[in-house]
């Protein structure tokens, strides 16, 4: 130690390196937020890409004659049995004369959805006078022509390795050269349930099976939830009772979703006979899952009511309970109403445990009762991304975009109730 | 939905049984003016006729509900052919399945004869009758209830206490169900779980290497020994977990740290919102994400690099998940972080430590129990998320630890064994409950430990 360095020197000499090191370490935390930011950008990005087209949809303009014939055979209407399907292949043939020979036709028939049949059914079904007149008619393109217009098939690839034929594509292009092809906007989308034809298919029937279920939840977590919340922070007494509810819901509120689907299978499904795949069962498990979402918001709102309007109330006479229900009751209402609305949202989203009680069968039908089979929408979302047909990824993306839009009005709501209300004491 | 009419018209019962008793308490105190006569406010009287039309009734209700199908399936059952009754449970079960379906009006599985039709019109005979009885039962409870109240009302009846003792106890009833719920929980996945260990060893399902759940649906059907050796699920689980921890945790943190020492203020203000955002985008959501859009990203990207890519890789669903738990690291973090008091972070950069050494020596240490409780709720959840694993795992077992192959997970086989026909009763699907039960302890242990890890923490400072 010839030359000892004073503590300034030491310092000193350690000051760039710590400097950089600084610098390093802030850059690093600056990249780690960017990666979530950055990821919500390209899920949101990729989202919108790729679902946006799917609100719209590929029509064909045919010239369809309502044969009375067909018809009305017997001079009567028979919507039952009635080829409507044969009408609109007459009027696809009639539009390409020259196209003979059976599988050459059969390939002329796919270019039109078989939703083009029950579409004539419901016209004549509300106007019977249009029997034996020719109707100019938009009906549904079929799937594989929807994704060409949309640009999601490459006609220029190997008539091997896409879905649809040369000759296909030359009907098509002359149909468009004549403007009957045209996009319109997509109303299958909220208009009809599921289907296996991907132009059919729309998410009513899953929106329909959501809301029922978000119904019974509703109907059941929210009273039982500001009652369960009332009861602990209120009068609950401090004891062992009352901190194994504590830890119980604390812990609830982190058990994976799929154990309650289990739960709700051997208790609701299996012990209880109640109906599978019904909504009730599917807002029953879903209010099991919200519970404790509802009561540690609930307990939090009530904990913010001062203790001097309990004071209050209770010094000019009242009952403890007159005091909770008359006055810290309404007091924490907006904060109860706001965990209210996230544990919906919570539910909303939801689809582990459904798969679970049944609720991811193939359902047509649009639920109308508590006790219909059904399915949710980000049920509807996963039946859908397993299906192969392009256009099935397309609807998903869309369906995701409106589960997520029901989302953003119901956090949405949440803030302002919560900004709205929001007392300051 | 008879049920609803039922529960409708009990409402309406209760709400004129309050107004009679509102009355009769005025009347029995000898008119409006006298009102201060009485023991309690005139409404009390009112909920307390209430409380005795409704609550008897309801109770009525919801007893029947379980016991009502029961009945009448036994003594439908009870009305079949010898020949019928003598049948094994099991197809005994699908016999009344199918008679239900056929009362029902909807689809049979077997060729209808007429002991089953008979069989069909008991059925809707009895369940008529029974909703008749239900009816007149429940409306007689009603009525009876609140008139024997009524006619117990006079001045010095305490009416508040009681109706505020029942209040109490719904309110015990209602903070109970959660008790219910975790006792329901681990009863119902117990009791399968424990039927599954009696057709299966313990020691095959906690040690066993090989699992394919593929039971036989006939006697004599080729290969109808599954397999059920769990080993490779939970190293799947475990695998997926880790690849979702290495990107959740540093990330989660060092957000965390970012936010609360670096940001401004309005970066903060954008950031967090859009991180609750990130939270609270649904799994399946997620799980479609990886499936099209990081799957084939990393297949290609990897095989690019010279790896062979299984197109349903754990690398796909470990990297999405991570993504979707970077909130819960950084809030949990976060909240940690300012727990911390600002005199010890005041202290260190008073010593002239620059911020990351405070950070890195002395907040992050005396942060770091809250971190580790944080990071064990974050374990939990991954294991326990099942959507994206369904959608962007693979199905087959694998023993490997290779995060370019395809592995399954716990959850991913519950689901693949419930989802589907099969009988209740098969290994197959009891060792779902089995799996469930696993899943179930694994999870209420790391919550446990890292919920009263982050409390006590969290007093620690205060």
């Amino acid at each position: 130690m010839s030359n000892p360095l004073t503590t300034r020197e030491k310092v000193a000499r350690g000051l760039g390196r710590r400097r950089r090191k600084e610098a390093v370490f802030k850059t690093i935390g600056l990249l780690a937020t960017a990666v979530g930011v950055l990821f919500l950008g390209v899920f949101f990005a990729t989202l919108v890409a790729k679902g946006s087209s799917a609100f719209q949809q590929t029509f064909v303009q045919l010239d369809i004659e309502l044969s009375r014939d067909v018809i009305a055979p017997d001079g009567e209407i028979d919507l039952a049995f009635a080829d409507f399907d044969g009408l609109v292949r007459t009027a696809l043939r009639n539009e390409f004369p020259e196209v003979s020979g059976r599988s050459e036709r059969r390939e002329l028939y796919r270019l039109v959805s078989i939703g083009a049949g029950y579409q004539l059914r419901d016209l004549v079904a509300a106007d019977p006078a249009l029997v034996g007149t020719t109707q100019s008619l938009w009906v549904p393109a079929s799937s594989n022509v929807d994704m060409l217009i949309k640009g999601n098939i490459d006609a220029s690839l190997d008539a091997s390795l896409r879905p649809l034929s040369d000759q296909q594509i030359d009907w098509i292009r002359k149909l468009q050269q004549d403007g009957r092809v045209d996009k319109q906007f997509n109303r299958a989308l909220f208009t009809n349930g599921d289907s296996r034809e991907p132009e059919l298919a729309g998410i009513k029937g899953a929106m329909m099976g959501s809301f029922y279920m978000l119904l019974v939840t509703l109907v059941l977590s929210f009273p039982i939830g500001v009652a369960a919340a009332i009861y602990l922070e209120e009068f609950a007494p401090r004891n062992r009772w009352s901190d194994l509810i504590e830890v119980n819901i604390n812990n609830l509120a982190a058990v994976p979703s799929i154990v309650f689907g289990l739960l709700g299978l051997a208790v609701f499904i299996d012990w209880m006979a109640l109906p599978r795949s019904a909504p009730l069962v599917g807002g029953l498990v879903l209010t099991l899952l919200t519970l404790p979402v509802i009561i540690i918001a609930s307990r939090a709102a009530i904990k913010a009511v001062p203790p001097s309007i309990r004071e209050a109330a209770l010094g000019l006479g009242a009952s403890s309970t007159q005091v909770v229900f008359h006055h810290v009751l309404p007091l924490a209402m907006p904060g109860m109403l706001t965990g209210a609305i996230i544990g919906m949202s919570r539910a909303l989203g939801e689809s582990a445990p459904l798969l679970m009680i049944g609720m991811v069968a193939f359902i047509v039908d649009v639920p109308g009762s508590l006790t219909d089979p059904a399915t949710a929408l980000p049920v509807q979302i996963y039946l859908w991304a397993d299906s192969p047909e392009r256009a099935f990824a397309e609807r998903t993306s869309a369906a995701i975009i409106v589960l997520l839009a029901f989302l953003l009005v119901m956090n949405l709501a949440a803030v302002i109730l919560r900004k709205r209300m929001e007392r300051k004491w | 939905m008879q049920s609803t009419t039922l529960i409708l018209s009990l409402i309406l019962m209760a709400a004129a049984a309050f107004f009679f008793g509102r009355s009769r308490s005025l009347a029995v105190a000898g008119g409006p003016g006298h009102g201060a006569l009485l023991h309690s406010l005139p409404g009390y009287y009112g909920y307390y006729v209430a409380i005795w039309a409704l609550l008897p009734a309801l109770l009525l209700l919801f007893a029947w509900v379980f016991i009502e199908p029961r009945v009448v399936i036994a003594l439908v059952v009870s009305e079949l052919p010898d020949s019928l009754q003598a049948l094994p449970a099991g197809e005994l079960n699908l016999l009344v399945n199918n008679i239900r379906n056929l009362a029902a009006g909807d689809v049979v599985s077997v060729d209808v004869d007429d002991s089953l039709r008979n069989a069909a019109a008991m059925y809707n005979e009895y369940t008529r009758i029974g909703q008749w009885l239900l009816t007149v039962l429940a409306a007689g409870l009603a009525s009876l209830g609140g008139a024997l109240a009524w006619r117990r009302i006079e001045p010095d009846l305490r009416a508040r206490n009681r109706v505020e003792a029942v209040v109490r106890w719904l309110l015990i009833a209602a903070s109970s169900i959660a008790i219910l719920t975790t006792i329901g929980i681990v009863l119902s996945v117990l009791f399968e779980a424990i039927r599954f260990f009696q057709k299966v060893p313990m020691t095959e399902f906690l040690f066993g290497l090989n699992w394919s759940p593929q039971t036989a649906i006939r006697a004599d059907q080729v290969g109808s020994s599954g397999s059920f050796g769990a080993v490779p699920l939970f190293t799947g689980t475990l695998l997926i977990t880790a690849i979702a921890m290495v990107v959740a945790v540093p990330v989660g943190l060092m957000t965390a740290v970012y936010l609360a020492e670096y940001s401004s203020r309005r970066v903060r203000g954008i950031t967090k919102p859009l991180l609750e955002v990130l939270a609270g985008i649904p799994t399946v959501v997620y799980g479609f994400f990886a499936a099209l859009t990081v799957a084939p990203w990393v297949r290609t990207t990897g095989e690019s690099l010279g790896f062979e890519v299984a197109s349903e890789s754990a690398l796909a669903a470990g990297l999405v998940m991570g993504i979707m738990i970077i909130p819960l690291v950084s809030s949990l973090a976060d909240d940690a972080i300012n727990a911390v008091p600002s005199a010890m972070r005041d202290g260190a950069l008073g010593l002239g430590s620059t911020r990351s050494e405070a950070m890195l020596h002395v907040i992050l240490p005396a942060a770091l129990p809250g971190i580790v409780g944080g990071v064990l709720l974050a374990v939990s959840r991954a294991i326990g998320e099942t959507m994206i694993v369904v959608m962007a795992a693979g199905l087959a077992a694998n023993l490997t630890a290779n995060p370019f192959e395809a592995v399954t997970t716990v959850t991913v086989q519950i689901v693949t064994l419930l989802v589907g026909d099969q009988e209740f009763d098969s290994a197959k699907t009891l060792a779902a409950f089995a799996l469930g039960l696993m899943l179930f302890i694994v999870t209420l242990c790391l919550n446990v430990i890292g919920l009263s890890v982050v409390r006590k923490y969290r007093e620690q400072y205060d």
